[in-house]
């Protein structure tokens, strides 16, 4: 077990290093000067910009550059808001437990809808609950989230007024966002719950359990349930990621003041040291949630363990 | 009496690719997608001839018109006809999709291919490549690369493009390690063939069934999010008719004009929900075995 814990953390290290170099050259990548385009709307004479370019050690060999980014990074310092002049670090700070909110409600949402539509699909294969299940499925995978938002919040808060349409603390403010997020992946787990226990259920040990006489909930709890959940756990994982950035939506949408809004104010700003801080914040959760779902099926499926 | 002519009259032999096709019509959801797939694409070539009115004019003495028969969809703030609008916006998504999922598979096939075929360090550099692509989720990357290239419509559809290939990598490379094991590709090794030859005329052609149905599904991927860029004000610049930015111009009437989000959203679902069946319908029709 900790052969494998060990390997897969090493395998997340080039990751977490490689997504660290992309963020960090976002600078170089864009045409320009990266001088001009780090002090934004501003003009400077081509001697300010040097010395600009002197302060900021741009002029020290890329290598070295990128050291001191990842130093800075590993200190919590990523640079200052081009908009707000305030850390880097705090703005993503203040904002992060909004995102995290968000995230985590919808993925409760997605994954309770998702397992229970799977389960009574496969269950009650080719029947009428089958068939409505899985055109719910479909129309989750094909509805834009944030046209599902706008309309959630033209029943729920033009017509009906039960529900605010704008950011507000509390349960009330998150139930939208929240919703409408989760849609999409609780879909996708539908879909893949559904496909992943029809293709255990005709399993044999599932025909021996039968044999053996075991009742139908004892078959499907202690011995089908266990050996289908494992892929959906994983795409639990990635679909967390996908949360993340649905967020980027959402916010906009219900002006949620989390992470993904900051982030596209910040491109449209030309914000870049936020962008690279808020994208190297979200990329590196992503990489930590995928490791934790490994991890965590190697708990679940004991052949993992022992492979 | 001989063995063979007891028995039942045998089926002619199909191909594989004939064998698919007859699969893929004899499933009504596929088909029903196809052809409202095809409408659409139809309607947005057709655009001209299909209304009288102009996507773009502005008339301002007919705005928030609610639907009705003038304007079966209704007209936005700026008077302009919501269905012409949806019917052009067709071009975009159309496009969108479709260049998007070029680039993703152009990138992804030879990527995946090379990574497969040659395997050691050349494998091991493009997978952490595809390591580095998947950590930054879902639209991350396409805000990524449109940070960098600067907001406009062909940096959105390279955005998503770039976004979709890792898939793209991740298939072929898998089905490039079963293939590149098989004898013919031996065979043609001893024959003399070159890599190049032997990667594109030998081993790419027998692994393009999971590239089909990967493209097909990829598509409408394409299609929503590209319309998120333009949602979010990344994408396709006013006054061009475009579903996402047509979402996002609604939002501010939501209140007052139903009709200006609604329509424009509906476009979108549909167009995704038929290229999604017709997509579901090739893969079991590709592949019986993962029909469950």
């Amino acid at each position: 077990m900790l052969k494998y814990v060990q390997r897969r953390l090493a395998l997340a290290v080039p990751t977490v290093i490689l997504t660290s170099m992309v963020v960090f050259l976002m600078l170089f990548l864009i045409p320009g000067d990266p001088a001009s385009i780090y002090i934004g709307e501003q003009t400077a004479t081509p001697e300010r910009l040097a010395q600009i370019r002197h302060v900021m050690g741009l002029d020290r060999p890329l290598y070295v550059q990128y050291g001191d980014f990842v130093w800075h990074a590993l200190h919590g310092d990523l640079g200052r808001s081009l908009q707000t002049n305030r850390p880097v670090t705090v703005e993503i700070g203040s904002r992060f437990p909004s995102t995290l909110e968000l995230a985590a409600t919808a993925m409760a949402i997605a994954g309770v809808l998702g397992f229970g539509l799977g389960l009574l699909s496969a269950l009650r294969r080719s029947s009428i609950v089958d068939t409505l299940s899985m055109m719910v499925a479909l129309f989750g995978v094909s509805v834009p989230v944030f046209w599902l938002a706008l309309l959630l919040i033209m029943l729920f808060s033009v017509r009906l007024g039960w529900l605010p349409a704008t950011s507000e603390s509390g349960l009330r403010g998150l139930v939208l966002p929240a919703v409408s997020l989760a849609l999409l992946s609780a879909a996708t787990l539908a879909r893949l719950m559904r496909s992943s226990m029809l293709e255990v259920l005709r399993l044999d040990f599932l025909t021996t359990a039968r044999a053996k006489g075991l009742r139908g909930a004892v078959v499907v709890l202690r011995h089908a349930l266990p050996n289908a959940i494992i892929p959906v756990i994983t795409a639990m994982g990635l679909q967390f990621g996908s949360l993340l950035s649905g967020a980027v939506l959402t916010e906009t949408i219900f002006a949620r003041p989390g992470l993904g809004k900051l982030v596209v104010d910040s491109i449209q700003n030309k914000d870049l040291p936020t962008v690279q801080g808020v994208i190297l914040v979200l990329a590196l959760v992503y990489v930590a949630m995928n490791l934790l779902v490994d991890l965590s099926y190697a708990f679940i499926d004991p052949r993992i363990r022992f492979e | 009496m001989s063995v063979l002519q007891a028995s039942e009259p045998v089926r002619p032999p199909r191909s594989l690719w004939r064998d698919a096709l007859h699969r893929l019509f004899q499933n009504k959801g596929a088909a029903a997608g196809g052809i409202v797939f095809l409408l659409i694409v139809g309607a947005a070539v057709a655009a001209p001839r299909l209304t009288p009115h102009d996507p773009i004019r502005l008339n301002v003495s007919e705005s928030l018109d609610p639907p009705g028969a003038r304007h079966w969809l209704g007209t936005d703030q700026f008077g302009r006809d919501i269905l012409t609008r949806i019917i052009y916006g067709a071009r975009v998504s159309t496009a969108m999709g479709f260049v998007a999922v070029t680039i993703s598979v152009a990138g992804g096939s030879v990527l995946g291919l090379l990574s497969g075929y040659y395997r050691g360090t050349v494998d091991m550099t493009i997978m952490r490549l595809v390591d580095v692509m998947l950590a930054f989720p879902g639209i991350l990357l396409a805000l990524v690369i449109i940070a960098v290239l600067g907001p406009n419509l062909s940096s959105a559809m390279i955005a998503v493009g770039v976004s979709g290939m890792p898939v793209f990598i991740r298939v072929v490379r898998s089905a490039v390690l079963s293939v590149r094991e098989f004898q013919y590709v031996e065979a043609a090794r001893v024959a003399g063939c070159g890599d190049l030859r032997i990667i594109f005329r030998h081993v790419l052609p027998n692994v393009l069934s999971p590239v089909i149905v990967l493209v097909t599904l990829g598509i409408p991927g394409a299609i929503i999010y590209g319309a998120a860029l333009s949602f979010l004000g990344l994408g396709i610049r006013p006054p061009t008719p475009d579903w996402g930015a047509m979402l996002s111009d609604g939002r501010a009437f939501m209140g007052t004009a139903w009709w200006l989000s609604t329509f424009p959203g509906l476009a979108i679902v549909v167009m995704v929900m038929a290229i999604n069946l017709f997509g579901d319908g090739l893969r079991d029709a590709l592949d019986p075995r993962l029909k469950l």
